[in-house]
């Protein structure tokens, strides 16, 4: 299971190694062609003149440090949640200033809207939930654009929050008929109440319902008693506690321990025709990700991103999903410091487990080349090369396996994974 | 004037009586904490004490008045921007829909108006399309349009056309036929007729028209803004809703129905002041 699979061996895959050759090039041609002689001869013919002068081969090896960016002034869009922390937080905490960036981050409404704008080209990137690349570039829910997802943004950090007026409800067995809000149908908190669920014997299309609701809207509707819980993402859950609305009944953590959320995500265009300005606006967040991966640093973060300008949250309920001692609406105070965790890595597997459940709930039909699209979109190469300068030990293979709820999950056997559960819409 | 006077009597204890019902009715209840203090820090004051987070006073509300009306305008950033900025972002919207939907509605209307044949072949497209809500019409928008700002301003433009477009029809069909046959025999050409003769008589019910359009497109622009986000005195509503500030919803709601007030009183007296008697 190599993480090497292109031409020279240096990338994730030959989409990866092609970005790379084509900023050689465009640099190259820009240092030393003038425009109009670029425009009268065209580029490759340009290429293969220069080539002939200059040891382009080696230019590309030599391409290590990357160029001045294409653009630097971008926007990024972002939904109010603490998933999105490394996101944020670069832009009041200077990590973008830091790689020559001026980055406007935007808060957006709702993923649709996330997606439709992201897909418009009104954001040049976007905070995405880690299923939402692959299923635009498969055109499920959505037209099929070629999507990247360069990195994760947050492990963990997610929970199953009930109304309180659940408290004595709590073996899911006893939830038939309950109404649960998750904040998009292509989102691994779907995935997870559904697997959730469905290990207890429940079957999350027909025994309970599930609804997508943007999550700054899941505490007001908790209160009108529209939905009895959500599979949400902090602060959502905590703001529940803090308003006295519901109790935290279980943390993803517990359900699967060092599963994605959400991710940072640009569409390949993007990543293709301006490879300088992605790889440093990736370097600033992987940069930031490695900060709040720190946990002395919590505090100082869930000040700077909780103001109206970014999560508009009161802090403590922000400092208590990052530092992970918080109420859990049942009146104990827990400490749980992996409560959320921020790791950029974005594994291959994490991929290839939720395509497996997009098939496995009918969201996806046919044959699926599980393997490829995790490659295609899920660009391991670069992450892995700017973890290791922030600090951070990348991982040397892009495939683990993992068990949830004491179900064993073997990347290589995707199409079996899918036939071995119960209850499933495939 | 008398009546007046005690009409505006009458309005302003109706409003004290309803504040003081509001006030009784959010006093906060006694209850003893239920939790240790390590926990009643992590939590709201009302959670700590057992039950859910409360509506806010009538202080409350008027605090938070006080400080946006101290600083209306302030920018600390592309998603925090103070209550005038964002009402001017929602005005600037509502004119340039409303203003694109009137040069679009008021000549096609006279054209419609103006000829019996295409008042029938149009008619069963207009009554098809003017009882879809507007907002309906925003997914296929951002689709097509691929920009959330123009977006909106074509939701604007969609909703204000039609009471817009039905009324200009309207008034110009109902212009009295004597008016008309008097044009007639003074031979007067055509663009005469209809901009000295038609569009004066027609004027009142177009007015009526735009004045009904207007409070419908500030009614929806606020849904709008609150679907794509952004900017806009609906993307303070629902920020705040995000953040469950109901004293901020509240204000923001005022701020809505006193821009919706000035526009319908600028309407009307628009309306007013093309008025004639017969």
């Amino acid at each position: 299971m190599s993480l090497y699979r292109c031409a020279c061996g240096r990338h994730g895959s030959q989409f990866e190694h092609d970005i790379e050759e084509r900023a050689v090039e465009e640099a190259l041609l820009r240092a030393t062609v003038r425009r109009d002689f670029l425009s009268l001869i065209g580029r490759s013919a340009a290429l293969a003149a220069l080539a002939s002068v200059f040891p382009l081969g080696a230019a590309k090896e030599a391409f290590a440090q990357a160029g001045k960016p294409e653009k630097t002034k971008l926007k990024v869009g972002f939904i109010p949640i603490t998933c999105a922390t490394p996101i944020i937080m670069a832009q009041p905490m200077g990590f973008y200033a830091k790689h020559g960036l001026d980055v406007e981050v935007v808060k957006t409404a709702g993923w649709a809207v996330i997606r439709d704008k992201t897909l418009n080209k009104e954001y040049d990137a976007a905070h995405m939930l880690s299923p939402m690349p692959l299923a635009i570039t498969l055109g499920a829910g959505a037209t099929a654009v070629p999507y990247t997802m360069p990195a994760v943004e947050n492990i963990n950090g997610q929970a199953i929050t009930l109304a309180v007026k659940h408290k004595d409800k709590r073996d899911p067995k006893s939830w038939k008929g309950f109404k649960f809000a998750v904040p998009f149908d292509y989102s691994m908190h779907n995935y997870l109440l559904r697997y959730y669920v469905a290990e207890h014997g429940l079957d999350p299309d027909r025994d309970i319902q599930i609804r997508a609701v943007p999550p700054p809207e899941m505490v007001a509707n908790l209160r009108a008693d529209n939905i009895d819980g959500f599979l949400a993402p902090d602060p959502v859950n905590q703001r529940a506690v803090y308003d006295g609305v519901g109790f935290i009944h279980v943390l993803s953590k517990e359900i699967w321990d060092g599963h994605p959320c959400c991710a940072f995500a640009a569409s390949r265009e993007f990543v293709t025709t301006m490879p300088n300005t992605y790889r440093a606006l990736l370097k600033a967040i992987i940069d930031a990700t490695a900060y709040a991966r720190k946990v002395e640093n919590r505090k100082e973060i869930a000040a700077a991103i909780a103001p109206p300008n970014y999560l508009n949250q009161p802090v403590t309920v922000v400092e208590q999903v990052l530092t992970g001692t918080f109420a859990d609406g049942l009146g104990n105070v827990r400490k749980v410091p992996d409560r959320i965790d921020f790791d950029p890595f974005p594994w291959h597997s994490f991929a290839v487990w939720i395509l497996t459940q997009m098939k496995r709930w009918g969201q996806i039909k046919g044959d699926v080349d599980y393997q490829k699209l995790a490659r295609e979109v899920y660009l391991a190469t670069d992450a892995a090369k700017m973890m290791a300068e922030a600090g951070l030990k990348p991982p040397t293979s892009t495939y683990k396996s993992f068990t949830i709820m004491g179900r064993a999950f073997d990347p290589m056997k995707p199409k079996e994974y899918v036939d071995s559960f119960a209850i499933k819409r495939a | 004037m008398r009546q007046q006077l005690l009409a505006g009597v009458i309005s302003v204890l109706l409003l004290g009586l309803a504040i003081g019902v509001w006030h009784l009715a959010t006093l906060p209840k006694s209850g003893a904490a239920t939790v240790d203090s390590e926990y009643a820090k992590l939590v709201g004051a009302q959670a700590a004490a057992g039950s859910k987070s409360a509506f806010p006073t009538p202080v409350d509300l008027g605090r938070k008045l006080l400080d946006h009306l101290r600083e209306p305008f302030y920018d600390r950033g592309p998603n925090d921007k103070g209550i005038g900025v964002q009402l001017a972002y929602s005005i600037a919207r509502v004119l340039l829909g409303f203003g694109l939907a009137a040069l679009v509605a008021i000549p096609v209307g006279f054209l419609i108006g103006m000829s019996p044949l295409l008042y029938r072949a149009l008619d069963p497209f207009i009554q098809v399309l003017k009882p879809i809500s507007p907002l309906a019409w925003m997914p296929l928008a951002l689709f097509t349009l691929k920009d959330s700002n123009v977006s909106a301003v074509f939701v604007i433009f969609v909703c204000s056309i039609w009471p817009m477009l039905i009324n200009t029809v309207f008034g110009v069909a109902s212009v009295r036929r004597d008016w008309l046959n008097v044009a007639r025999t003074l031979e007067v050409s055509p663009v005469r007729k209809a901009l000295a003769v038609i569009l004066p008589a027609a004027a009142p019910t177009i007015m009526t028209g735009m004045r009904i359009s207007i409070g419908i497109a500030w009614l929806v622009i606020v849904a709008a803004e609150m679907l794509v986000g952004g900017t806009g005195i609906g993307y303070f509503v629902w920020n705040e809703w995000n953040n469950l500030s109901i004293a901020n919803i509240l204000s923001g709601i005022l701020a809505i129905g006193l821009i919706g007030m000035a526009l319908d009183l600028l309407f009307s007296r628009l309306q007013k002041a093309v008025t004639y008697a017969e």
